[in-house]
């Protein structure tokens, strides 16, 4: 078992005739992810790396059966690709694009709302339950199956906590990249439920940064609902207010969303706490109980 | 992106938002012959992107155009130092003078994203002129909200709703739903990211006008604004963080001295972390992103090195699509060409870490290798304070 994508999804890819989409198409492809078509409206009849090529993802579904898309589309582009695969009807929409404007963001979710279609990111790294599915931008080759579920609003901090996981010995379940972004489609929340029902996964790490305040609905959620052990890291402790640190969400505004309340928040709902980014396997392996390197 | 007050309001009056009638003066001469051209009591206002300029001195009450002219002659070039500047303050280059009307009452209306809601939220309160986020903290009761569904806007009954709140006469409804439908028009035009009207005064002479106006916008919408690009102050931005935005790297300065480089924003936040944890202090945030060439690198380098406060340069990459091959190679071509001045403590991790570490061991340098982010942390910290490794 895994969380939201396995060996059986059928994946699209919108915005596959773009070098990025092309190079990452190819990676997926060779680490085994069953890409069953792209789309590019006006390249339909191409091929990318073997892959059939659609005008829409509608033509796409039909053709294929694909269940899951990934969006590289360029910004100005990206929340329109994000919904038309909702109004195809796909199980999952994972967009890696950064850069939307916000108010098409705005937009784009509340045409969303009421569908069945998960959305995941915009502007993350993507979703890999390794061994079977890799969607998305992040290195196939340092993933090891195993059980602990990994969710973060950051791409390389996540690397950083999958080479962690496995230098203690352990492996992971599902890994999936939230995104920096303000607004974003699947939130910590809805991974902690789907992590905490899903019998392979045995421990949660979480990672969250400054700004907004998922992390700490996210630790309210830990506390009511939350069984398996969950360990948690906040980035921007440094951070100076009223600064976007890079993702246009990671900002100090108004004195509110700064890593101090986010930890506090964590330690409250008995979330145990990596104090440095260097720590967070060790943290791990301290609550679960194994020995620490 | 931020820009300066008469640009908000000339951006705002576009959308029927009613703003006092003004003028930009770059010089006090100039200022004397818009008050005179008025022909009442003006205001001479400083224009610099920060809020409190009535407290630090930039905000002047002028009878008259010799006034006038005195005032701008005081703030023209002036230093002002406001809670929002920092402590060295912003120089101000030109005033904004304005007519001055008989103020009854000074109110609050504001935009922002809700981003838990995915909603435009207008915002307004009877407490004009405090901060919002004062209120917020102390009487949050007297902040009304109304959000916005995108698909109608900002509904009249809405602004109707936020201005009997407000208790704004009911002769003046039709003005009050005039100005916030108007703002919120402006915001959604302009791709903005913040809209703040504080104070919104109503006038003896039965007015709604903006008294003052700050807008934000969204820097992912720029690209379909020229108009609004071309309002970009370059002079109330960061040198550095400018120079950076334009080679694609984001960076911001901070006040320590060790210069990081990392791939990632939340990595790069976390590296920061670090330093700190080992009792070290960064001396800037920058994030090469996720597929910087060796040029990239070599900027990055160049951005870190030309700040003087830099004792020790610390890069943590841990390359996924970025391989680290190109990262060391960029990293020993900028040693090379900017050369070295200050130790470097370098760690890799990730696709082709082998191949990157071959070539930064082949290339002689004095680089400090370390096995991961803490080790980095630490000998960073020790290199800055002149210590061996």
């Amino acid at each position: 078992m895994s969380i939201f994508i396995n060996k059986d999804t059928k994946v699209l890819v919108q915005g596959i005739t773009g070098s990025v989409g092309a190079f990452h198409t190819k990676q997926m492809l060779e680490y085994g992810t069953k890409i069953v078509g792209g789309v590019t409206p006006g390249k339909a009849g191409s091929r990318i790396e073997g892959v059939p090529v659609f005008n829409s993802v509608y033509d796409a579904v039909k053709a294929t059966g694909a269940n899951a898309s990934v969006v590289y589309v360029p910004p100005g582009f990206a929340a329109d690709a994000i919904c038309e695969a909702f109004d195809a009807g796909l199980d999952i929409v994972i967009c890696i694009t950064e850069g939307i404007p916000i108010l098409d963001m705005v937009k784009a979710k509340r045409f969303m709302g009421g569908k069945k279609t998960r959305l995941v990111g915009p502007n993350c790294p993507g979703v890999i339950t390794p061994g079977e599915c890799k969607i998305g931008i992040m290195p196939g080759y340092i993933h090891k199956p195993g059980t602990i579920g990994i969710v973060s609003k950051s791409g390389t901090l996540t690397y950083e906590a999958v080479h962690q996981v496995t230098t203690i010995g352990m492996g992971q379940s599902t890994c999936i990249g939230i995104g920096g972004d303000p607004i974003n489609g699947t939130n910590f929340i809805d991974v902690l439920s789907a992590f905490q029902a899903d019998p392979k996964t045995e421990a949660v790490i979480m990672i969250g940064e400054i700004g907004g305040t998922a992390e700490e609905e996210a630790a309210a959620y830990v506390k009511a609902k939350m069984t398996k052990p969950v360990v948690g890291f906040v980035a921007g402790q440094t951070a100076p207010k009223g600064k976007r640190m890079g993702h246009a969400g990671a900002i100090i505004s108004g004195g509110k969303g700064t890593a101090a309340e986010k930890i506090e928040a964590f330690r409250a709902a008995g979330i145990s706490v990596s104090e440095t980014p260097s720590d967070m396997g060790n943290t791990l392996a301290r609550r679960l109980g194994l020995k620490v390197k | 992106m931020n820009i300066h007050e008469y640009q908000a309001k000339a951006v705002l009056s576009k959308y029927g938002v009613a703003v006092p009638k003004g003028k930009v003066a770059d010089t006090p001469a100039e200022a004397e012959i818009i008050a005179e051209e008025f022909g009442t009591a003006v205001v001479v206002k400083a224009q610099i992107h920060a809020g409190g300029r009535g407290k630090g001195g930039g905000v002047k009450f002028a009878k008259t155009p010799a006034e006038a002219r005195e005032y701008a002659k005081q703030i023209i070039g002036m230093t002002l130092v406001t809670h929002q500047t920092g402590p060295q303050g912003k120089k101000v280059k030109r005033v904004l003078v304005e007519q001055a009307g008989r103020i009854k009452r000074e109110l609050y209306l504001g935009m922002v994203i809700d981003r838990g809601l995915s909603r435009v939220v207008m915002m307004a309160s009877t407490e004009g002129g405090m901060e919002i986020e004062t209120v917020a903290a102390k009487t949050p009761e007297k902040i009304l909200k109304e959000w916005v569904d995108p698909a109608v806007g900002l509904m009249p009954f809405q602004a109707r709703k936020l201005a009997f709140g407000l208790g704004i006469p009911g002769e003046l409804t039709g003005k009050a739903v005039k100005f916030m439908t108007g703002l919120y028009k402006a915001f959604v035009d302009t791709d903005c990211s913040l809209a703040e009207i504080n104070p919104l005064v109503l006038t003896e002479d039965g007015d709604i006008v903006a008294l003052d106006a700050k807008m934000n916008f969204d820097g992912n919408g720029l690209f379909r604004h020229k108009d609004i690009e071309v309002l970009r102050d370059f002079d109330e931005e960061d040198p550095t963080e400018t120079e950076a935005s334009r080679f694609g790297l984001s960076y911001i300065s901070l006040d320590g001295d060790i210069g990081c480089m990392v791939n990632g924003a939340g990595l790069a936040m976390a590296t920061m972390d670090m330093i700190k944890h080992c009792g070290g202090s960064p001396a800037n945030f920058l994030d090469v992103g996720g597929g910087a060439s060796a040029e990239q690198v070599t900027n990055a380098f160049r951005l870190i090195l030309s700040d003087a406060k830099v004792k020790a340069i610390l890069v943590n990459i841990f390359g996924g699509i970025m391989r680290c091959d190109i990262i060391a190679e960029g990293v020993v071509a900028a040693a090379k060409t900017l050369g070295l001045s200050v130790p470097l403590v370098v760690r890799l991790e990730g696709t082709n870490v082998e191949k990157g570490k071959e070539i930064l061991a082949a290339a002689k340098l004095n680089i400090i290798s370390a096995a991961d982010m803490g080790d980095a942390a630490k000998k960073a910290v020790l290199a800055a304070a002149g210590r061996a490794n």
